[in-house]
């Protein structure tokens, strides 16, 4: 009941959270640019805050004013490709007739508007790429040496990382891989292992203080999803699909409701998977966000006096939750493991289900 | 870089790096690893039952044991048993056998010391009836040695004789 209730809402949220976005995106730039310009130059504007901290930018912004340039790469069919440094375009600079508003990098033209005309494509070397560029590293630093070691202590006890990360990987191959997909496991463990610690490294690379927010970005689980949605669909046999469009012993007038909820179902799994990703790791550092902008709401409302009163608390909370951001990091990286295992599961599980009590011989009809 | 709308460039370094790092992992971790842990998992599996088929064997070869030292115990017991009926026999034969002997050896005694005894009889009989006519001889004889004695005699006899 409670899974019900909580796809329905996850469906409402999915559909009606692109629309609320847009809209307190567009109310938040207006707003800013009324404030900046007139009344509050010096109220700390929270929300802005947050959402640069929890988006992509190019160069990485270490702390204020600190930093790291990234390569920005622009490709353009008439100007071909392009790469320069993102400090270019720092400051609002133009260079190369690109420039960057909110983030966003923009075509100018010499008079310095925008030019809707060309069209260019963005494959920079932002802040998330250049993040998972480095989880990327750690991962192939860590688990080819672990295999190394592996293969050194050949039939013997495991060994320092070794016997730190083997557990893990027992646990994603023994309650997570076998059980939820059977005796075909073998060919899905590479993924299912390659995609645990693909999120779990990212979840925590991401609660470093000044590190990007990777597994919280929703081009980065969109494709973690369709990538899972794939091997559902082309692992699926023939039961799996015969369940879409004929879901056994189901009444024939209740078809025409069942096959739309079967196929809908088919596209909401890896939807869910990509935005439960994606929602919890963002709303995570929104949280910790939020309760270390109070110190400076505290400190724009009521003074200095104030926000060094309200720090401890606040801290105290901060590291609370960065507790439970710990705990999230992994869970969320066992759920998407899991989840997986699961729709695999249903794709390659042999028939001797679901006959809905109506005997195995309607079962077998088709 | 809207919040929910994915980044292109993203997108395509995501995709890229993800399908690279589980390619390389799945060659040189994952593979690897996952095999030498189900070597380990084959190893231990057939060490330990290596180790419960020895304690089957062991607890096997005990009751083996056990069987054959019951087994030779009652085997003793047997052996013992007999060999003292057969000592109990022996005793009891020779008993009877030393009874008969002795029996038979105690007739023969008396057997012999009959004969000896008549046999002493008979010679002491003879003894005696010598040595009485020796006396008597001896006696005649000194009775009779001068003319008077022999004619009174005569005289004794006849007058006896004529009375009846």
């Amino acid at each position: 009941m409670r899974s019900i209730l909580n796809r329905l809402l996850l469906a409402i949220a999915l559909v009606m959270s692109p629309i609320a976005f847009t809209q307190a995106q567009e109310h938040g730039h207006e707003g800013e640019t009324v404030e900046h310009g007139e009344t509050r130059k010096e109220g700390f504007d929270v929300g802005g805050m947050i959402m640069h901290h929890i988006k992509d930018e190019h160069g990485w912004e270490l702390a204020h004013g600190v930093t790291i340039p990234l390569p920005v790469i622009l490709y353009s069919p008439d100007r071909g490709l392009e790469v320069f440094s993102s400090s270019r375009l720092a400051h609002d600079q133009v260079y190369n007739g690109y420039k960057q508003v909110h983030g966003k990098i923009h075509r100018v033209d010499a008079a310095g508007n925008d030019d809707h005309e060309a069209k260019f494509y963005n494959f920079s070397i932002t802040k998330n790429v250049a993040s998972l560029l480095l989880s990327a590293i750690i991962l192939l630093s860590i688990f080819p040496a672990v295999s190394r070691s592996y293969a050194k202590n050949r039939g013997k006890a495991p060994k320092g990382l070794q016997s730190f990360l083997e557990p893990i990987i027992l646990f994603v191959r023994d309650e997570i891989a076998k059980p939820s997909i059977g005796p075909k496991y073998v060919k899905y463990l590479p993924y299912l292992l390659t995609l645990f610690f693909f999120i779990l490294v990212n979840n925590l690379l991401g609660l470093l203080p000044g590190a990007a927010n990777l597994t919280g970005n929703i081009a980065v689980t969109l494709v973690l999803a369709v990538i899972t949605f794939l091997i559902v669909s082309f692992s699926g046999n023939k039961h799996y699909w015969m369940h879409i469009v004929k879901p056994t012993g189901v009444p024939w007038f209740v078809l025409p409701i069942m096959i739309p909820v079967e196929i809908v179902g088919v596209f909401m799994k890896p939807i869910s998977l990509m935005v439960r990703l994606f929602a919890n790791i963002t709303a995570g550092h929104i949280i910790i966000l939020s309760l270390l902008g109070l110190i400076f709401m505290a400190n724009s409302l009521g003074g200095m006096t104030t926000s060094i009163a309200i720090s401890p608390v606040v801290l105290f909370f901060t590291l609370f939750l960065n507790l439970i951001e710990l705990l999230v990091a992994f869970l969320q990286a066992f759920i998407f493991t899991l989840l997986t295992a699961m729709y695999i599961g249903s794709a390659v599980e042999e028939h001797h289900e679901a006959d809905h009590g109506i005997g195995f011989e309607g079962a077998e009809a088709h | 870089m809207d919040l929910l709308t994915p980044d292109l460039g993203l997108l395509f370094w995501q995709v890229v790096v993800f399908l690279g790092l589980f390619l390389i992992l799945r060659a040189f971790a994952w593979k690897p690893i996952t095999e030498s842990l189900n070597e380990r998992e084959n190893n231990i599996q057939s060490a330990l039952d290596l180790a419960e088929k020895t304690r089957q064997e062991m607890t096997a070869l005990k009751a083996d044991n056990e069987k054959l030292l019951a087994q030779a115990r009652t085997e003793r017991e047997a052996i013992l048993r007999g060999a003292k009926e057969t000592a109990d026999k022996m005793v009891a034969d020779s008993r009877v056998k030393a009874e008969a002997e002795g029996k038979r050896i105690l007739e023969q005694a008396r057997e012999a010391m009959q004969n000896e005894r008549q046999a002493l009889v008979a010679q002491m009989k003879k003894e005696v009836v010598t040595l009485s006519l020796d006396i008597a001889e001896k006696v005649l004889r000194k009775e009779l040695s001068d003319k008077s004695s022999q004619e009174k005699l005569v005289n004794d006899l006849v007058s006896n004789s004529r009375l009846n």
